[in-house]
């Protein structure tokens, strides 16, 4: 085997063990810090498929913010010193079922279809395009976007903070 | 001009003050409460003295090169690259911006000593200092930025520190009122600047020169000319945009209502700045632009145009006005007019000749009217003071300097440098007889007002109440020494540019660099003389008016303010109305607006929703009645299913997401089973 | 067998299962809004596998970042409310915030 493809399994291995942690723990500090893994992985896997820029992008937002705000919430809403920190899971039979058949069938589906192939498989560094159709084909939701990242902002300190009792 | 000379310490003038408010920003409130307002102080005033040492030192290595070579730069690093679009965070000084660090960190430092006295009392001294060190570094970078980008950084800058400062007391809803009407009113300047600075890049960068740097810009003016957009030269446009920024932050009508009102911040910030810095932003980039400007000759007009309008409307406005700072505000406003006259007429030398002196007089005036409010105990009605000649000799002694200066009295600062905008508005080429005539009527106003309040403040009988005329008492020396200064800037300032009939002035050779050969009036020396000798006339009939009026009595203010039935007297009193005209336009149009979309979302959306739901009840009521006289059994069927298949129905809703999911989940695995089966 | 846009769907698929299980399963609010960050994940996997070997172009990547963006946001909402929730309740346990059930 290539090195290439021991290295893509060894980061397949590594996201899915870990995001299979984030499911299945017990404890929600244990699920939590799982998540790292898959988002790094799932960094690596964007590197294969050269979006250098977005594998970036992964790392900066997912990993250095979602993450770090996933353990505050973890440690603003627990009390750390218990020992079990509980995360319960119910209707784990029927839960493990139902999405064992979806993947099955998306397995199935993803196997059978005729996927349309590219001309050229490119490795270029990416980040000059997307700036560009950033500022030109997708300027509209990219200020959009904008927006919503604002409206997200001011909703996040509105709802989270204390009320203030006058 | 080709090889700039890479001088490391020109950063250093413009970080100190940052540093300085960021120690105290963020450790500031410690340091208060364990080691006094001492080190606060100590720690707010240095970094800005020691960058008045490094720009003397700017200055004095500025000198020792050749005229045409007279240009530092102190490139710290690149900041943006993007296509065309590059531009490095580099500060440069040549002798425009070395007048300007020189006005701004040596006013500046004096107001921060000045401030330690003010403000000693003030629980959040950290805060103000914080503020006030910050403003200055925002200035410094508008003003040594060597791109009109990093200017836009400090022009920005200035503007949330004023903001800021004016709302420092932010327990009264007034101050934090006047501190959004400064920002809000600068913001629609500053969509302007915006504007223009996009205008100049895009269509440099169409001639494949894109560039944001001054020098490059001026290197590429040329290829401006005769470009056009909607059929407006770019040139013009560019200048047009960029001088609305200028209206804005300079306060000049129509964006001038924001400056009186910024006179709810502490008086040291008044005259820091609301008359010595920030507001001197606007001509200050007219002035660094000159070579744009210069090529716009229509957009010159209209400089020139709003600049004496300025001048002659505020001039009027503080006739009449009782607000000690109120009538500092509407004077700086008017002497800001002045500088845009002085600019739009290309006289840009005079103009920041103008802008430096009244740094020093009006920082003076400021600074004195902020003795007189300490020592009235907050008072600033000029109604409830007088006599205060005694009770404060040094703020007696140098406001009255600084008045004789801003009166344009002969020898002092004001005379000459209002004179040098006066003489080029009559004789440069873009000038006029009519500017002339305008601008000596404004100096006789300003004359004026400027005396009443004199009169009014120092002397006669004090008419305060009993209580603070007992706690009268002159200011620490903290806040004199820089009265002091000042005053004697505000005589000394003007003989670095005396006018060429007394021997030509150093001030405009130094500027020379910048600004291009000084275009020699054609008219006579002689002339020159007279048209001096005029203004010093009227502004000498200003101040005997007010002489009458205020220090003799003699002449009863009522006779002219009840000309016309007090129409005029009203009129300005009442700013012209310009605020209410505003609320009622702006404002209430916005919220016309809202009501109107309220109207249309209460009677129109309604209505149709309304009208669906009464057709909707119409056809049920006609259907109820088919049901009970037709099929009535029927219905009760019907009813009775229903209602057992609601009763079922129910354990559905359960309200549980899980449950939904599994449904839709259910709802999916059922499609692609039929999918992959029948259909692949 | 050499590594082909197969193997990246597939990844994408088991991440997404993952997720949904973890939604269907926990009780805990962030456990919750944790499954939902994988979901997003596989999604974009998806997005930019496609973007390389289908369509060549750069439009998948964009969107997974526009993805990625409002991911974030999701985050910031959902975890204020979470947090809120955890003021008022004083637990972040989805059964036993019920109030809006009758």
């Amino acid at each position: 085997m290539e090195l290439a493809t021991v290295v893509f399994y060894l980061i397949a291995a590594v996201t899915v063990g870990s995001a299979a942690m984030v499911a299945f723990s017990r404890n929600i500090i244990y699920s939590a810090f799982s998540l790292l893994g898959t988002f790094a992985g799932v960094a690596g896997i964007y590197v294969f498929l050269g979006a250098d820029f977005v594998a970036g992008v992964q790392v900066l937002i997912y990993v250095g913010g979602i993450l770090v705000l996933v353990l505050f919430a973890v440690m603003l809403t627990h009390r750390i010193t218990d020992v079990q920190i509980t995360n319960r899971a119910v209707g784990r039979l029927p839960a493990l079922v139902v999405v064992g058949i979806l993947l099955f069938l998306l397995v199935q589906s993803i196997r059978e279809t005729p996927w349309r192939k590219a001309k050229e498989i490119l490795y270029a560094p990416t980040t000059a395009q997307i700036g560009d159709l950033f500022l030109q084909s997708y300027l509209l939701p990219f200020e959009l976007a904008s927006l919503v990242l604002l409206a997200a902002l001011i909703g996040a300190v509105l709802i989270s903070r204390k009320e203030l009792k006058e | 001009m080709d090889h700039p000379v890479q001088t490391d310490f020109l950063r250093w003038i413009v970080l100190l003050p940052l540093i300085g408010a960021a120690v105290n920003g963020v450790l500031g409130a410690v340091l208060q409460k364990r080691m006094g307002k001492w080190a606060i102080s100590l720690l707010a005033c240095a970094p800005v003295l020691i960058s008045f040492l490094l720009s003397l030192q700017a200055f004095l290595n500025l000198l020792a090169l050749r005229p045409e070579n007279r240009f530092l730069i102190d490139r710290l690093y690149p900041w943006l690259s993007l296509g065309s679009l590059k531009v490095d965070v580099a500060f440069w000084v040549d002798p425009l911006s070395a007048v300007m660090i020189l006005v701004v960190t040596g006013i500046g430092g004096l107001i921060h000593i000045y401030s330690t006295g003010y403000m000693h009392e003030d629980k959040s001294y950290w805060r103000y200092f914080a503020f006030l060190n910050l403003f200055t570094f925002a200035m410094l970078v508008l003003v040594t930025g060597d791109s009109l980008l990093l200017m836009f950084v400090g022009w920005e800058g200035v503007g949330l520190c004023s903001y800021a400062l004016i709302g420092f007391w932010y327990h009264d809803h007034v101050n934090t009122r006047a501190g959004n009407k400064a920002f809000i009113v600068n913001r629609v300047g500053d969509f302007g600047f915006v504007l223009g600075i996009f205008l100049i890049f895009w269509s440099l960068d169409k001639q494949g020169h894109g560039t944001m740097t001054f020098r490059e810009i001026q290197q590429f003016a040329s290829l401006l000319e005769g470009q056009q957009v909607w059929g407006i030269g770019v040139v013009t446009l560019a200048t047009l945009f960029l001088f609305v920024g200028a209206t804005g932050k300079s306060a000049q009508i129509p964006l001038h209502v924001w400056l009186p009102d910024a006179m709810q911040g502490p008086t040291p910030v008044s005259a820091l700045i609301h008359a010595a810095t920030m507001v001197t932003a606007g001509v200050y980039m007219v002035a660094r632009l000159h070579f744009l400007y210069s090529a716009a000759p229509e957009t010159l007009l209209v400089v020139a145009g709003v600049g004496i309008a300025t001048a002659l409307f505020s001039a009027t406005v503080a006739l009449t006005q009782t607000d000690i700072k109120r009538v500092l505000a509407y004077s700086t406003v008017s002497q800001l007019g002045y500088m845009f006259l002085g600019a739009g007429v290309g006289a840009y030398g005079a103009a920041i000749f103008h802008l430096m002196t009244h740094a020093f007089f009006k920082a003076c005036l400021f600074l004195g009217s902020g003795s007189v409010i300490h020592a009235m105990s907050g008072e600033q009605d000029m109604r409830k003071m007088g006599g205060l000649r005694q009770k404060l000799p040094y703020t007696f002694w140098t406001f009255a300097i600084a008045v004789l200066a801003i009166a344009g009295t002969p020898l002092t600062a004001g005379f000459f440098s209002k004179d040098e905008i006066l003489w080029q508005a009559f004789s440069s080429a873009h000038g006029s007889p009519l500017f002339w005539v305008l601008g000596v009527a404004g100096a006789g106003m300003t004359a004026f007002y400027m005396f009443r309040q004199f009169f009014l403040v120092f002397f006669g009988q004090c008419r305060a109440d009993h209580h603070t005329q007992e706690h009268l008492h002159e200011s620490p020396s903290s806040m004199t020494l820089p009265l002091v200064l000042l005053a004697i800037g505000s005589i000394a300032a003007g003989w670095i540019g005396l006018p060429a009939v007394f021997g030509g002035s150093r001030f405009a050779e130094w500027l020379e660099p910048v600004f291009g050969a000084h275009h020699e009036a054609h008219a006579s020396a002689t002339l020159e003389e007279i048209l001096m000798a005029a203004s010093v006339g009227v502004a000498a009939l200003g101040f005997y008016l007010a002489y009458l009026m205020y220090y003799k009595g003699k002449l009863a203010p009522e006779r002219f303010s009840s000309l016309a039935g007090g129409l005029f007297y009203r009129l300005f009193h009442n700013k012209y109305y310009i605020d209410e005209i505003y609320q009622v336009v702006f404002v209430g149009g916005t919220l016309l607006l809202a009501r109107i979309g309220a109207w249309i979302d209460r009677y129109i959306i309604d209505f149709i929703v309304d009208g669906s739901a009464k057709t909707t009840a119409f056809i049920s009521w006609f259907n109820g009645l088919f049901d009970n006289h037709v099929v009535d059994w029927l219905v009760n069927k019907i009813a009775d299913t229903t209602f057992e298949a609601g009763d079922r129905f129910r354990k559905v809703q359960t309200g549980n997401i899980n449950g939904y999911l599994y449904v839709i989940l259910g709802a999916v695995l059922i499609a692609m089973i039929i999918k992959l089966r029948y259909w692949s | 067998m050499a590594i082909g846009l197969t193997h990246y769907l597939v990844l994408g698929a088991i991440l997404f299962s993952l997720g949904l299980y973890s939604v269907l399963t926990r009780r805990n609010a962030i456990a919750i809004l944790m499954g939902v960050e994988l979901i997003l994940n596989g999604a974009n996997i998806n997005y930019v596998a496609f973007s390389h070997f289908s369509t060549g172009g750069l439009d998948g990547q964009i969107y997974a970042i526009f993805v990625i963006m409002l991911a974030a946001a999701e985050a910031a909402i959902g975890l204020a409310i979470v947090l809120a929730i955890f003021q008022i309740f004083h637990t972040i346990d989805v059964g036993a915030v019920e109030t809006l059930k009758e």
